[in-house]
């Protein structure tokens, strides 16, 4: 086994990248401006998520920086779904690279028609659903993450209408087992574990939170035992759902991690704005872990990570 | 835009402020007045993002060509731990970044105006204007004397100064701003560029407004990675057709921005309430406690 060189493409039932690395959304903009980051070297790339028209986002400051994490909220800036189509969509498929199109939304009917002018659009191969932004119609300012009869509805419309795979992004919050099975009856392909962690940084001098928002959320290395867990708990409890791990991956080992504990494919978020190669880097770093260990692609190390005792963690802990 | 490993030349402490210069051609050689690079912080601590600074200087000629100095202020914990860098460091710096002032085509008479180590971009372009054959003239102001960024400098490549600290130690007692209608008036500006934090800009884009004198200033706003992609260091600007405004980057389509385009208030967020208005019947205290 040593010395044959490990493929590195992965299938998340049906839905093909050329590395498991993928930049997260968010990170990478809508991919107007790439900037140093090469798009021939990366796996695949989510895009900031996308709403029905132009959206101007939140007052500023919008980030704080934290101990190893970087604390957000951005306020979903983008350009609207009809301009990414039409603007940044074809030089990404140009590149060739596969595009994951993040869909958000402030109502069910938003998200049904940002997902329905996705349709049929050369180079993206999957939508992911963001469920932080709040839910206008019945949340009182909650997000969709927080009560699954939204989740449910909302999953279930866009993937009833899609026919491209839909994967699920949500939060490590509240019973997460039982959400993503939630997903999962609703008709998601797959998910993306885990969205941003609820964050608030002070500054007691001012007498003020350090973020206009005020609550933003925690990205970064902080967050990756949370996502680690997050990925572990729900790839036990449903081994056929195909998971992207995100949340603090920085270096090879961090994306080995996640695949051991059952993410098929990783995505790079914090670390691409620190440094645009990582995502690059890191699967150099995948790669030299699994020509060291002898496998033979990276899809041949999800699970298995050795556990000794049977789950005696209560399920859904988080 | 570069991304290089560039070898620290030297480093110095400047007053309150400690000044790194780089060997890095590729960015010097297209380092303009305004652009700014990214530092990136040693792996494996808690604090990850670059560190974004105003170039100071960048030499294309002479016998300091291909060099590019940064200023800074060491008050946080990655700054801190630039003022330990030391000669023959290597520093991950990418650059250079944003887009820079852009100079009169007409007009001669330029006043530039800073606060604090905002000077550090002022001086720059100083330069570039003289070079350009139009008059320069300065205003520095900073919080005491020790804070005033390289005032012999700016006296060097100016017509004239003025100087202002908040405590009196050197020049006048006040503000840059507080100065600024008065040397307006008695160097027949024409052109105002400006650095400096938002709440001093305000004042002198709000001066420039009234007076309708065409101004450009550098922003500072919190930036996450200073490449365009993370869309934190957004401010409000309005469009050339008047239709509306956007959050533009300060990173990409900034750190430069014609100031009678921001819209100040919008930015500033001009404290808001600290609670919602009250919902209508909900009975208003005017005074308190009467």
């Amino acid at each position: 086994m040593a010395g044959v060189k490990p493929r590195m493409a992965v299938d998340l039932n049906g839905v093909a990248f050329p590395l498991p690395i993928l930049a997260a959304s968010g990170c990478l903009g809508t991919g107007r401006e790439p900037g140093l980051v090469d798009l021939h070297r990366i796996g695949g790339v989510v895009t900031r998520s996308l709403t029905l028209t132009p959206t101007k986002g939140s007052p500023t400051p919008r980030m704080a920086e934290t101990p190893s994490g970087l604390l957000s909220w951005v306020g979903l800036q983008n350009p609207g779904v009809e301009e990414f189509v039409d603007l940044d969509l074809p030089r990404l498929a140009k590149a060739g690279v596969p595009v994951v199109a993040s869909v958000a939304g402030t109502s069910l009917e938003e998200y049904l028609r940002v997902a329905s002018s996705l349709q049929g659009r050369p180079g993206i191969v999957a939508l992911e659903v963001y469920l932080g932004a709040p839910d206008d119609e019945r949340g009182r300012g909650e997000p969709f993450s927080a009560r699954p009869d939204r989740v449910h509805e909302v999953v279930g419309a866009v993937a009833r209408m899609s026919r491209i795979p839909v994967f699920v992004k949500l939060p490590a919050l509240g019973n997460l087992v039982e959400m993503a099975r939630t997903c999962v009856r609703a008709g998601a392909h797959g998910l993306t574990l885990i969205d941003g962690v609820p964050g608030l940084a002070v500054d007691a001098e001012r007498l003020r939170p350090r973020l206009a928002a005020p609550v933003g959320v925690l990205s970064g290395p902080a967050i990756k035992p949370i996502a680690l867990a997050a990925v572990f708990q729900v790839a036990r409890a449903l081994p056929d759902l195909p998971i992207m791990g995100v949340g603090g991956v920085s270096k090879g080992e961090d994306a080995v991690e996640f695949l051991l504990a059952g993410a098929w494919a990783v995505q790079v978020g914090t670390a691409m704005l620190v440094n645009p190669a990582a995502p690059f880097e890191i699967a150099q770093g995948v790669l030299a872990y699994l020509k060291g260990k002898g496998i033979a692609e990276p899809a041949d190390l999800r699970g298995r990570l050795r556990v000794e005792r049977g789950p005696t963690v209560r399920e859904g802990v988080l | 835009m570069r991304r290089v490993k560039a070898e620290i030349l030297n480093t110095r402490k400047l007053g309150d402020y400690h000044s790194v210069t780089l060997v890095a051609p590729e960015i010097a050689e297209r380092a303009r007045p305004g652009q700014f690079i990214a530092v990136g912080m040693p792996p494996g601590r808690a604090f990850l993002l670059r560190r974004h600074f105003s170039i100071h200087q960048a030499s294309r000629r002479g016998g300091w060509a291909g060099t590019l100095e940064f200023v800074f202020d060491p008050r946080g914990v990655g700054t801190e731990w630039l003022a330990e860098a030391r000669a023959h460091q290597f520093l991950d710096v990418i650059g250079p970044l944003g887009k820079g002032f852009a100079y009169p085509s007409r007009l001669t008479n330029c006043l530039l105006i800073s606060e604090g180590h905002g000077a550090a971009t002022i001086l720059f372009l100083a330069q570039e204007l003289r070079s350009r054959g139009r008059r320069v003239d300065m205003v520095l102001g900073a919080e005491t004397g020790e804070r005033v960024f390289k005032p012999i400098e700016g006296k060097r490549l100016s017509q004239t100064i003025a100087i202002a600290t908040e405590d009196g130690s050197m020049g006048e007692r006040g503000t840059a701003a507080d100065l600024l209608p008065e040397v307006a008036e008695t160097t027949g500006t024409q052109v105002i560029y400006a650095a400096g934090r938002r709440a001093t800009l305000r004042k002198i884009a709000e001066f420039c407004a009234e007076r309708r004198i065409p101004a450009q200033m550098a922003v500072e706003e919190q930036m996450g990675c200073g490449m365009g992609q993370c869309f934190t260091c957004v401010v409000p600007v309005t469009r050339k057709d008047g239709s509306g405004y956007d959050n533009l980057r300060a990173c990409t389509d900034g750190p430069v921005f014609n100031a009678a385009r921001i819209l100040w208030g919008r930015w500033m967020g001009d404290e808001p309430p600290l609670l919602p208005t009250p919902p209508e019947g909900f009975p208003v205290v005017r005074s308190w406690p009467g």
